[in-house]
């Protein structure tokens, strides 16, 4: 346990000092750390799903309150959470089905009521779990603020289960727990393998002799283009360099030793270009609930640009980058405010900075993201296929447990 | 962006197997510039815009990547190994503890010695910083340019860290003088504050770059033989001033030192003076010290929450809907705003409550500072816990101690210190010397203090106040109190500067004296108020002289001493006229001071001497305007000696005689003297047989040349 706090406190410690950039290196970073987490948790033998996600909600509240800037945290941490409730539920429908025939076989050994009255009424309390899980949250479960819906009902089935049924308990434990890090693991697979799923759609999006706009530095965008260039596919990039950290120029590079027609313009002069391109591809840094789109700064803009000029502003991100939350959140909405010495340079401009009480001072902003609204997005690409942004909310349902979504 | 983590993740095991990196932090500035505070606090844990200063020095050398930090506390050592343990660095700080030590060259050697009693010390190369360093430059690049440079060549043993800057006002900091071989980056002159002095074969040099647009960061990379050079010397006490300037004027083993200019894309200060506190503070708040800025996490804080404008606010922070908060402000937790308040510029620690219509600009208000209704303060500092009545004024500069309570209404005059303790009456002349009291003494003697003030009833600061207010000043830096303060520097005394700055320029383009002693405009500043040049021209005029009688007692010819006077004229910096007034000084002090019994004995012996020394005083006579500053330093003298008053006209005579002065000038001086008073005029009375018979002469020559031109 202990190796595991130490692993969490560098982890935290990495985030809050903005060492981890990027969200898929922080995603995989934070669903390996919550894997050991569940491996070297101890279940107890009641309520184990209980014990699991406390477990990783407290890791996972460390995590976003470190850097709550980087949304891949929270997202990575609610799909894990969703891992386990789902994991739990199979399990229990399952014993139930067995506690269904056990209560056939065992009938006449119990004698007492309670025995009898027990097994049925966890049994209708599995049924309403599994329906409560699998439908939308009411209004009703929100309000009653009993995070652990789908937990409680639980307890009660598995104190119900006799002493005779030990063996089969603790195998059922087991059971949980390596099914939860089963599932775990395909969520590490899906994290690494999001590039080759998204480029693998290449071919359908990019035509011959298209021109394609993107800006700043993606992983998933340059992989996307040369997946198309792979199936021969000819066709001209357009970089914005995407000021002030100019990773387009990295991006370019890139993509002139992979073969193919780059071209290198300012960001300012996106809206003179536009006209002469196809389609806009950028990489996001989160989707959020509402099909709005957290990406490099700048994307705003491009995005107003193609939306007058009626090109397609498609945007690719891995599922680990939905976001169930709605950007009306300020600390969600408030950027990364980086060192303005991206921008000047501290000794030339030092002077200006706060000399003199009445002579003006210079202020300088350096905002990291910029936000992009949902109605100028034309299309999503993740690794489950296209999106329209209206989709997105379907789409997070499908990825998180509505009881996560405050952690 | 994967990639670039797992080259990151590849280095730091490359690092680990080659050497451990360490630090050594200075914990103490073993300086009195932020007196009263220091009294009752370390000043690395003095908080800037609320976290303790060592904790940015600290969580800035842990993500670049050192091991082990060795922190050398002497003032206050308890308080601070007290913070270090509570701190998140506790497994990488080993404290060092010396109260014995007075400067910074005692702090090494104690190490030194250490760490023959210890083991697993200083263990090969190490980053010496000072623990008010603010920096989030990488190390990693650094500590390896040093440790390949120590490599090649053994001498090489500490890499000094220097950054462009562009005004050193903005930290209140000496003017720095630095020369650096633009090749191999080896520094080969440093000079703070001080006069400037060049070596010939520095400036001679056409290859060497010397530059005082540079500020020194106070970041180096050591090797460990810099630990034992310190013991070997153990007259050495300031980094600097002392081991710095050993190393490159007496070339001890031919030690070299080399220099890093830092990019210019980080940033690394240090905290000095109040001036730099606030610059420093500035800087953190727009976010040039990113990460370490206030609404990150990094050293264990509760990290604020950034808003528009530059607006760092606590989740808790209570304020009033009427107050008027403006553009880069802090305010801490649990800290309470009344209505219609104005605060601008400010940082507000954690616990504060501040009353309705105060108004705050450009100030430090520290932790569970009390501010009651109408108070009015601008540009200070003030320390935890301190109580400002309702309706009372701190005017600019002021900066009150620990505990100080200001009485209702009192305006504390600007530039002011204000502390529950006394100020010692007898400063020690020693200026390099923090408290060394132990944190016990001065807590008992804090709460005799207090006793104290409980019992008397007057305060300094008003009936019901609490605190004495210090001298304005201390002595050492008497003349640039306002430099260093907490006030952004006035405009007028900025105006002054920046005249005396480009002043300087202008001269340095002009004579660019090729050996000697650049004034730095430090001293000219300082002394402003009179004119320097007099000084300057009484210490020129006594040089020339003296050169003079060495000339005449071994009686040198004319060209030998021309080039010596003409050396003294450049670094003094004086004109030609100058030199013929000294040189005709030094002539007629002689003539007097030759024994002498009759005022024609003296003539007798002025005129030999002018006869002899006629070629040396030809040679700065060669203008009108020079001439004319002979005779009037002629008259000067007969001011002083009146034996010499009677022979004025005869030696001006004489002089005109001798072709020394010609009779335009003697004329002009005449026209001059015209319109003086009457009692200038007795000189010119003297000649004016002489003058008028000069105007007949010319006359007539002029009449000749016109017969002979008709």
């Amino acid at each position: 346990m202990p190796d595991v706090q130490s692993m969490v406190a560098e982890f935290v410690n990495k985030l809050r000092k903005r060492k981890i950039e990027g969200s898929q290196a922080t995603a995989k970073c934070t669903v390996e750390l919550l894997r050991s987490v569940i491996s070297h948790q101890r279940v107890p033998h009641a309520n184990q799903a209980a014990a699991l996600i406390d477990a990783v909600k407290a890791v996972g509240q460390q995590l976003v309150a470190a850097n709550p800037v980087e949304l891949a945290v929270g997202n990575v941490v609610r799909r894990v959470l969703h891992i386990i409730r789902e994991e739990d539920l199979s399990l229990t429908t399952a014993a139930m089905a067995g506690l269904d025939l056990l209560d056939a076989s065992d009938d006449d050994d119990i004698d007492n009521c309670k025995g009898i009255g027990y097994p049925a009424m966890s049994a209708a309390v599995v049924a309403a779990a599994a329906r409560s899980t699998l439908r939308p949250p009411s209004l009703q479960t929100l309000l009653e603020g009993t995070p652990e819906s789908a937990t409680v009902p639980y307890t009660s089935s598995s104190g119900a289960d006799s002493e005779s049924k030990t063996a089969d308990k603790s195998s059922l434990t087991r059971k949980l727990k390596h099914d939860v890090i089963e599932g775990v693991n395909q969520l590490i697979q899906e994290i690494s393998g999001c590039h080759e799923q998204i480029a693998e759609q290449a071919i359908e999006h990019i035509h011959q002799n298209e021109v394609i706009l993107t800006l700043g530095s993606s992983r998933t965008v340059l992989e996307f283009l040369c997946a198309a260039k792979e199936k021969k596919r000819s066709f001209r990039v357009f970089v914005a360099e995407g000021a002030p950290r100019y990773q387009g120029h990295l991006l370019a590079k890139e993509l002139v030793a992979r073969g193919l027609q780059t071209t290198v313009i300012t960001d300012s002069a996106v809206f003179a270009m536009i006209s002469r391109v196809n389609m806009v591809i950028i990489g996001a840094h989160a989707v959020m609930a509402n099909g709005g789109v957290i990406g490099p700064v700048g994307v705003n803009m491009a995005a107003l640009a193609a939306k007058k000029h009626a090109v397609p502003f498609v945007v690719l991100a891995g599922s680990h980058k939905l976001c169930p939350l709605y950007p009306h959140n300020p600390e969600v909405l408030l950027n990364e405010l980086r060192s303005p010495s991206e921008l000047l340079d501290f000794g030339e401009f030092s002077d200006c900075l706060d000399f003199g009480a009445g002579s003006g001072s210079l202020q300088v902003v350096n905002p990291t993201f910029d936000y992009v609204p949902p109605n100028l997005v034309s299309l999503f690409i993740t690794d489950t296929g296209g999106h329209n942004p209206s989709y997105m909310y379907r789409l997070i349902a499908d990825y998180y447990s509505a009881d996560d979504l405050v952690m | 962006m994967g990639a670039q983590k797992k080259k990151d993740a590849a280095r730091v095991p490359e690092d680990l197997s080659r050497q451990r990196l360490q630090a050594i932090v200075i914990a103490d500035s073993f300086t009195t510039r932020f007196r009263p505070l220091t009294l009752e606090r370390p000043k690395v844990l003095l908080p800037l815009v609320n976290i303790p200063m060592i904790d940015y020095t600290l969580a800035w050398l842990e993500s670049a990547g050192i091991d082990e930090i060795f922190v050398f506390c002497c003032a206050h050592s308890l308080q601070l190994i007290d913070h270090l343990k509570k701190s998140q660095w506790c497994s990488l700080v080993r404290t060092i503890v010396s109260h014995k030590s007075t400067s910074v060259g005692d702090a090494l050697r104690y190490i030194y010695e250490q760490q023959h009693t210890e083991t697993s010390q200083i263990q090969g190369d190490f980053v010496l910083v000072s623990g008010d360093t603010v920096s989030n430059m990488p190390l990693a690049e650094l500590i390896r340019e040093h440790r390949e440079r120590k490599k090649r060549d053994e001498k090489a043993i500490m890499t000094m860290v220097i950054k462009k800057q562009s005004s050193r006002l903005r930290i209140g900091s000496d003017q720095l003088f630095v020369a650096v071989d633009p090749l191999t980056k080896q520094l080969l002159y440093y000079n703070e504050g001080g006069e400037v002095c060049l070596d010939k074969s520095l400036v001679m040099d056409t290859s060497v770059l010397v530059c005082n647009d540079v500020q020194d960061c106070y970041i180096d990379i050591c090797s460990p033989e810099v630990l034992s050079l310190f013991e070997d010397n153990f007259d050495y006490q300031h980094l600097r001033r002392h081991f710095v300037k050993g190393l490159l004027v007496d070339d001890i083993m031919g030690y070299k030192i080399f220099t890093h200019e830092a990019h210019s894309s980080c940033y690394a200060s240090r905290i000095d003076n109040l001036r730099s506190y606030d610059t420093v503070s500035k800087d953190i708040i727009q976010r040039w010290t990113y990460p370490y800025v206030p609404d990150i996490s990094f050293s264990g804080n509760r990290p604020l929450k950034l808003g528009r404008r530059g607006m760092y606010r606590a989740s808790d922070a209570v304020q009033s809907r009427s107050a008027d908060i403006g553009a880069s402000t802090v305010i801490g937790y649990g800290t309470r705003i009344g209505d219609g308040g104005k605060i601008f510029n400010s940082v507000i620690g954690n616990g504060c409550s501040v009353g309705s219509n105060v108004v705050i600009q450009g100030s430090y208000i520290w932790n569970n500072v009390t501010i009651e209704d109408g108070c009015e303060i601008r540009n200070a500092i003030v320390c935890d816990g301190v109580k400002i009545r309702a309706g009372a004024v701190l005017l600019p500069g002021v900066v009150l101690s620990f505990n100080v309570v200001v009485g209702r209404d009192f305006v504390v005059p600007a530039y002011s210190k204000v502390s529950l303790l006394q100020q010692e009456i007898k400063e020690d002349s020693d200026e390099e010397l923090e408290c060394a009291d132990s944190s016990k003494g001065t807590a008992d003697l804090l709460s005799d203090v207090n006793n104290l003030q409980m019992e008397s009833k007057a305060s300094e600061l008003g009936p019901d106040g609490a605190g004495y207010i210090w001298e304005v000043c201390d002595s050492v830096h008497d003349e640039e109190w306002w430099k260093h303060s907490i006030v952004p520097i006035p405009m007028d005394k900025l105006a002054d500067i920046t005249q005396v700055m480009d002043d300087d320029d202008i001269e340095d383009e002009s004579v660019v004296p090729p050996r000697g002693e650049l004034k730095s405009d430090n001293d000219s500043i300082s002394t402003d108020a009179n004119d320097p040049n007099d000084d300057d021209y009484c210490y020129f005029q006594r040089e020339v002289r003296e050169t003079f009688l060495r000339a005449v007692e071994e009686d040198n010819n004319v060209d030998h001493v021309t080039p010596l006077i003409n050396s003294l004229r450049f670094s003094y910096n004086m004109a030609s006229a100058d030199c013929a007034g000294a040189i005709f000084y030094s002539m007629m002090r002689l003539a007097i001071d030759t024994p002498h019994s009759s005022t024609s004995e003296l003539y007798r012996n002025a005129t030999s001497i002018i006869n002899k020394s006629k070629g040396l005083l030809g040679f700065y006579v060669k203008q009108i305007d020079e001439q004319i500053e002979v005779i009037m330093k002629f008259e000067e003298m007969c001011e002083e000696t009146a034996e010499l008053v009677p022979l004025f006209a005869q030696i001006v005579h004489f002089l005109y005689d001798k072709d020394v002065v010609q009779e335009d000038a003697i004329l002009r001086w005449g026209e001059e003297k015209a319109g003086a008073d009457e009692s200038d005029k007795v000189y010119l009375n003297q000649c004016e047989a002489f003058i008028q018979w000069l105007k007949e002469a010319s006359e007539e020559e002029e009449d000749e040349e016109d017969e002979e031109d008709s």
